[in-house]
């Protein structure tokens, strides 16, 4: 095994380990650091996969924005942990039949080889420029909109945040 | 003894990340973990995007990973605020007790 196989095993499993403690801590809080790690496991997978731009946003904005929103959110509301796990009899059997169901036909799917596209010749190594080039040429439109969708947003989150919503 | 490790590898565990994200969302009540197991099956969605970009040497599914990454920002901001709303007026974020649309 090489280095690169090892650390894909320990990351995804760690990952899958993390993701686990998401779903089933009792405490949000709990949940909100768990899904850090798994940010950063993630991340990791990506540096394996030499994303290595794609590594540095999801800290930033995943493990850096959007878990700090989580964590405001449980503060301001101030959400306790639930006192007993009561699991419901039809949620417990649909979480563990549908998702089931579901990794296996993935599995059984992946049996068959997956063809290649015919992709060009791509220097990974050269980071940045690989990535953000064709963000700023071809994509240029869906840049301009996603970043229409993000003041959108912000908008939105304003006004819903206001006392009275009349 | 284990394989070298190809991009079947990376399908599979993005799969079996879905599926928790979607026990998750199943199986949780607090409204604040259904919004967190949807993001991990975002993020699952992601790392097979950037896997098969690396494997097909195309630079297409990094790009879209980022639009991803960013719609998912926007997504939580405002999942969030409205959970924000909605517990001022119902004092509580449990998706059982939420469960009428009339104040």
């Amino acid at each position: 095994m090489t280095v690169h196989d090892t650390l894909f095993w320990f990351f995804s499993l760690a990952m899958l380990l993390s993701g686990i403690g998401v779903v089933a801590s009792r405490n949000p809080v709990n949940s909100a650091m768990f899904l850090v790690l798994l940010f950063g496991f993630m991340a990791g997978l990506f540096v394996l996969l030499e994303a290595f731009f794609l590594a540095v946003i999801q800290v930033l904005v995943y493990a850096g924005a959007v878990i700090v929103l989580f964590l405001f959110v449980i503060m301001l509301l101030d959400i306790r942990a639930s006192q007993r796990r009561h699991v419901r009899f039809l949620g417990a059997v649909g979480a563990i039949v549908v998702p089931g169901a579901l990794a296996w036909e993935f599995v059984f799917i992946l049996q068959k080889p997956v063809q290649p596209l015919a992709g060009r010749e791509v220097n990974w190594q050269d980071g940045l420029e690989v990535v953000v080039k064709p963000l700023f040429a071809r994509y240029m439109l869906p840049v301009e909109v996603a970043a229409l969708l993000l003041l959108v947003a912000m908008v939105g989150v304003v006004l819903l945040s206001r006392r009275n919503l009349k | 003894m284990i394989a070298v490790v190809t991009l079947h590898h990376y399908l599979i565990i993005s799969g079996l990340l879905f599926a928790l994200g979607m026990a998750g969302v199943i199986a949780r009540r607090n409204a604040l973990v259904i919004l967190m197991a949807l993001e991990m099956n975002l993020s699952a969605a992601n790392l097979a995007l950037v896997a098969f970009s690396k494997y097909n040497n195309l630079v297409e599914g990094q790009v879209f990973v980022f639009f991803v990454i960013a719609i998912a920002a926007a997504e939580v901001a405002v999942g969030l605020a409205i959970l924000v709303a909605l517990f001022r007026l119902k004092q509580t974020v449990n998706v059982d007790e939420l469960n009428s649309m009339k104040r």
